[in-house]
C-alpha cells in the first residue's frame, strides 16, 4: 500500500446543509501531487460529488485558489509532500459567500474591476494608421508587475480590511487600477482616482502587505495601494490650492 | 417554470475569440444586445495559457506574402489559400488594436513593437508579452470589455444545446451552474468560440475545459466538422503534467538534444545545427515534424527513460540567467515550480504533447457555419488557415482575426433578423427532461464518468496519436462505439443542483465521446499522410485524392459519415515542404 494523506474538505450543499461541515478523505501521497491532484483524486475515484474549480493546472487561469491548512493558496501550484504527515485540510477562500463545496461567490470583485475602468482611458484616440503608441521598455517595467494579476483572489481571503469592509475595492481591482495609471498610453488616472476617493477603504489599509505575501504571480497589491495613498494625497492637497482645475 | 431571454447576438465562449468577437459586435451596431456565455468566468478561459507569441507581419523586410507562404506550407497545403490571405492581412492591424487597447507587448529599446522568431516561420514577426502572451491578451480583451454596456455576461453557464428553427440556429439552452437552473437563450445568431478539445488525449497541454462542447454542439445540430484528423502535438511538454514549455525557448535559441547529448533533429531532413537559431531549421522546423522526429528516436533507441515514459532534453543552458529572465521567465517558473529544476543551471525533460485542434466546426472565412444564424471562431472553427499543421503564434492572431470578423458578420445578419419567438421554449423543455431522464433523476447507472474518460483517452492516444494505422483506428472506433453505449449507463453520484461539477463532467464527457469519434472516422478514411496525420500503412502525401478537407456530418443513426470538399489554391501550387535550406 502506498503511503497515505489525510486530507480534510469542506462540504457544503445549499440544498441541504444549513453550516459546512468538513469530511476526510485518504488519498495516495504521491511526490509529484499537487492538492488540486488529490481533491480530483476523490472526485473521479471516491465521491463524484466533491465540487471545486479548476482549469489551467500551471498557476495562470486563477481558478483554483482555496485555503490550505489555513493559507490562500492556488491549489495546483501547492504539493501534498509540503504537508506530509497531514492532514491537510482545505477550505473555500476565506473573506467570500460560500456557494458549495469549496466553491466561493466572486461576483463581487467583478463587479469591483469593473468599477475601477481598467481599460485605456484617452481623451484623443490615435487612429491605427498612425501605428502603435510608443512605450520604452523601461515604460513597461514601470507597471508590468501590476499587469500580472490573475484575479486568483488571494489577497482578498489574506485582506484583513475586506474581511472587515465588504465594500473596500480590495488588494487586486486597486492593483489593477493601478496597473494603468502607471501606462504611459492611459490618460485615465484622475477618473479612476474619483471613484476610489468616494470610499475610505484603501485608507483602512495598514502597510503589514498580507496580499502581497501571498500573492502567487508577485504583483504588490500592497505597493500599488501604497502609491494609490500617495498620489490620492497629492490630488487632494492640489485640489485645494488649485480648486478649479487641479484634477486636469 | 423555464426562463427564455432574448439577445441579438450571443457569444457561446469568453476566450480571445470569443470577447474579440463580442467587442466587434459592439462596435459595428452599438444598439445590438450582446450576450456572452461561458463554462467559466471569461479570464479563466484557455487562451490564458498560450505563451510564445501571435504572428503578424510588421518588419520593414517582411512581406503579407511571406506569412501567407510559411503558413501554406507549414500546413502541408491543406489551408484554404484564400483565407490565408485574408488572414494574414488583417492580422497587423488587429495586433495593433490590441496594442491600443493596452497589451503589454514587449518593447524595442526605442518603443517599437518587439517581435521574436517562431517555428516555420521565415521572418520574426512574433508580437509577445514576455512568454504570457495569452494570457495579457485575454485579460487586456476581459478588461476592454468591460467599458461595453451592450454586452451582457452569462457566467458560468454551460450550453448543452443549440435551439433551432426550421434549421436557423437561434439560441442555446444552458445551465446556470450555481443554480442549476436550466434557461433558454434566444439570438438572432451564435457565435461559437469554445476552443479546442485536448483533453480528447490523455496527455495535453490542454486546460480541463477544454473538452469540444462547441464542436459537439455543432454536430449534434447537424453542422459539418472539418479535418478533425489533424491533431498538434507540441513537441516540449513537461512529463506528467503535460505543462507547455513554449516553441519561444526554442526561439530564443533552445536546444533539443537526445540521451547522448546530440542534436538529432539534424538526423531529420531540418538542417545543420548552427550555435545560433537559423529560420524554419532545426529547432525552429515546425511542430509536426518535430514530434516526428522523437518518435524516430524513440524507436532508434537515443530517448531518456523517465517515470512518465521516454523524454528528451531541452537545454537552454548556454542562453543565460538574463536571456531567460527576461523573455522567458515564465518557462523557468514553471520548470522551478513543476520540475524542481532551474534551466539556468539544468536541461528540461519533455516530451511530445497533444496541443491543438487544427480542424472543427467547418466555416467560410467570415465564420459562417452551413447551418443559417450559427457561426464559429478560434480553435473551435476550422476556417481553415491551419491546414494539417499549425504554426506557432498563428492561433492567438487566429482568435482575433476571425472573431472580430464573425462579430461583423454575426452583427449584420442579425440587424436583418426578426427576434426568434417563445415557441423555442418547448424545445428547452425537452432539453431539461433528458438532462433529469439522463442523469439527475435515474435510477442506477453503474458506469464512472472517470472510467469512460480515462479509456477513452487511453484509446486516442494509442489509436490517433503522432503515427496511426488502419488497424489502430478501426480498434479505436469499435471501442468507441462500445463507450458510447456504456455512456449511457453513467450513474452520477451528485443529484443536486447547486454547482454540480459532476454533472459538467457528464456533459463534457459526452462531447468528448462524439469529437473522438469524428477524429477517428476522418483519420480512418484520409490514406495519406499529411503535416500532423501520419498514417504508417500510407507513409506519402497524395495531392491526387486528398488535397481536401474531410468533412464530418452526424447521420440520423448519430454515426459520423466524411465527405470531402476541395481546397482552394490561389497562388500557391502544392510543393515539396523545404525546412532547413
Amino acid at each position: 500500500m502506498a503511503e497515505q494523506i489525510a486530507l480534510e474538505v469542506t462540504r457544503f450543499s445549499p440544498e441541504r446543509d444549513k453550516v459546512p461541515s468538513i469530511q476526510a478523505f485518504d488519498v495516495p501521497l504521491r511526490k509529484e501531487w499537487v492538492v488540486l491532484d488529490a481533491l480530483n483524486y476523490v472526485k473521479d475515484r471516491v465521491d463524484g460529488s466533491l465540487s471545486f474549480r479548476w482549469s489551467c493546472r500551471m498557476g495562470v487561469c486563477g481558478s483554483c485558489g482555496m485555503m490550505v491548512n489555513g493559507e490562500p493558496k492556488l491549489t495546483c501550484a501547492t504539493f501534498l509532500t509540503d504537508y506530509a504527515p497531514g492532514p491537510v485540510r482545505v477550505e473555500p477562500l476565506k473573506n467570500f459567500p460560500v456557494m458549495r463545496d469549496l466553491i466561493v461567490e466572486i461576483t463581487d470583485f467583478l463587479g469591483k474591476l469593473s468599477k475601477v475602468k481598467p481599460w485605456i482611458i484617452r481623451a484623443k484616440k490615435k487612429p491605427l494608421s498612425e501605428g502603435e503608441y510608443l512605450q520604452t521598455p523601461d515604460e513597461l517595467d514601470t507597471y508590468r508587475q501590476f499587469s500580472m494579476c490573475i484575479n486568483c483572489l488571494l489577497c482578498y481571503a489574506a485582506c484583513p480590511v475586506y474581511g472587515l469592509d465588504p465594500l473596500f475595492a480590495g488588494p487586486a481591482a486597486l492593483a489593477l487600477a493601478q496597473r494603468y495609471n502607471m501606462d504611459s498610453r492611459d490618460e485615465g488616472k484622475s477618473e479612476r482616482l474619483d471613484i476610489l476617493s468616494q470610499h475610505d477603504g484603501i485608507w483602512g489599509c495598514t502597510f503589514v502587505g498580507e496580499c502581497t505575501e501571498v500573492c502567487p504571480k508577485h504583483v504588490d497589491p500592497a505597493g500599488a495601494i501604497q502609491q494609490y495613498k500617495l498620489t490620492a494625497t497629492q490630488e487632494w492637497i492640489r485640489s485645494l490650492l488649485m480648486p478649479w482645475g487641479g484634477k486636469s | 417554470m423555464l426562463d427564455i431571454s432574448s439577445h441579438d447576438v450571443l457569444i457561446v465562449g469568453g476566450g480571445g475569440a470569443g470577447l474579440r468577437a463580442a467587442i466587434a459586435v459592439a462596435e459595428t451596431n452599438p444598439n445590438l444586445n450582446i450576450a456572452v456565455l461561458s463554462k467559466v468566468y471569461p479570464m479563466r478561459s484557455h487562451t490564458v495559457s498560450a505563451e510564445g507569441g501571435a504572428a503578424g507581419v510588421i518588419g520593414p523586410d517582411d512581406t503579407l506574402d511571406e506569412h501567407a507562404y510559411d503558413t501554406i506550407s507549414g500546413g502541408d497545403w491543406l489551408p484554404d489559400q484564400d483565407a490565408v490571405e485574408f488572414f494574414v492581412k488583417e492580422a497587423p492591424e488587429e495586433l495593433l488594436r490590441m496594442e491600443h487597447w493596452g497589451c503589454p507587448w514587449n518593447r524595442e529599446p526605442n518603443g517599437r513593437v518587439a517581435v521574436r522568431p517562431f517555428g516555420g516561420m521565415k521572418k520574426e514577426r512574433t508580437w509577445f508579452a514576455a512568454d504570457k502572451t495569452g494570457f495579457h491578451m485575454l485579460h487586456t480583451l476581459f478588461q476592454t470589455s468591460l467599458k461595453y454596456n451592450a454586452v451582457t455576461r452569462y457566467d458560468e453557464f454551460y450550453a448543452t444545446k443549440l435551439l433551432a428553427d426550421d434549421g436557423q440556429v437561434q439560441g442555446v439552452v444552458a445551465i446556470e451552474l450555481a443554480s442549476g437552473k436550466i434557461q433558454a437563450i434566444s439570438a438572432k445568431a451564435v457565435i461559437l468560440t469554445t476552443g479546442g478539445c485536448g483533453r480528447v488525449f490523455p496527455f495535453t497541454t490542454n486546460a480541463a475545459i477544454k473538452t469540444g462542447d462547441g464542436m459537439s454542439l455543432a454536430y449534434r445540430a447537424g453542422a459539418p466538422l472539418k479535418d478533425m484528423e489533424f491533431v498538434q502535438y507540441h513537441p516540449t511538454g513537461l512529463p506528467f503534467t503535460g505543462i507547455l514549455i513554449t516553441e519561444a525557448a526554442r526561439a530564443e535559441g533552445g536546444y533539443m538534444l537526445n540521451k547522448d547529448g546530440y542534436r538529432y533533429l539534424q538526423d531529420y531532413n531540418l538542417g545543420k545545427p548552427q550555435p545560433q537559431p537559423v529560420l524554419r531549421s532545426m529547432e525552429l522546423g515546425p511542430r509536426d515534424r518535430l514530434s516526428q522526429a522523437f518518435v524516430k528516436e524513440f524507436e532508434k533507441g537515443r530517448t531518456l527513460k523517465g517515470p512518465y515514459g521516454d523524454v528528451v532534453h531541452l537545454d537552454l543552458r548556454h542562453l543565460g540567467e538574463k536571456k531567460i529572465t527576461t523573455k522567458l521567465p515564465f518557462v523557468r517558473e514553471l520548470c522551478l515550480k513543476y520540475e524542481n529544476l532551474d534551466p539556468v543551471k539544468e536541461l528540461i525533460p519533455v516530451r511530445p504533447v497533444v496541443h491543438y485542434m487544427m480542424g472543427g466546426v467547418h466555416t467560410d472565412t467570415n465564420g459562417a457555419t452551413p447551418l443559417k444564424g450559427l457561426y464559429a471562431a478560434g480553435e473551435v472553427a476550422c476556417v481553415s488557415i491551419n491546414g494539417a499543421n499549425r504554426l506557432g503564434s498563428n492561433s492567438l492572431t487566429e482568435c482575433l482575426v476571425f472573431g472580430a470578423q464573425c462579430g461583423r458578420a454575426a452583427a449584420d445578419f442579425a440587424s436583418t433578423q426578426r427576434a426568434p419567438g417563445r415557441h423555442l421554449l418547448a424545445q428547452a423543455v425537452d432539453e431539461e427532461t433528458r438532462l433529469q431522464d439522463q442523469f439527475l433523476r435515474k435510477a442506477g447507472g453503474r458506469e464512472r464518468i472517470s472510467e469512460i474518460r480515462e479509456e477513452m483517452q487511453r484509446t486516442m492516444e494509442q489509436s490517433a496519436g503522432i503515427y496511426r494505422s488502419r488497424d489502430s483506428l478501426e480498434q479505436a472506433a469499435g471501442k468507441l462505439s462500445e463507450l458510447q453505449e456504456r455512456f449511457r449507463d453513467i450513474g452520477l453520484d451528485d443529484r443536486g443542483h447547486a454547482f454540480n461539477t459532476e454533472l459538467v463532467a457528464a456533459l463534457e464527457l459526452g462531447s468528448m465521446v462524439d469529437v473522438a469519434e469524428s477524429i477517428i472516422q476522418c483519420a480512418l478514411h484520409r490514406t495519406e499522410s499529411r503535416g500532423a496525420h501520419q498514417r504508417t500503412d500510407f507513409p506519402a502525401r497524395d495531392d491526387q485524392k486528398f488535397l481536401a478537407h474531410s468533412v464530418v456530418t452526424r447521420t440520423a443513426e448519430g454515426t459520423p459519415a466524411v465527405n470531402y470538399l476541395p481546397v482552394k489554391i490561389t497562388r500557391w501550387p502544392p510543393a515539396e515542404r523545404v525546412y532547413g535550406k
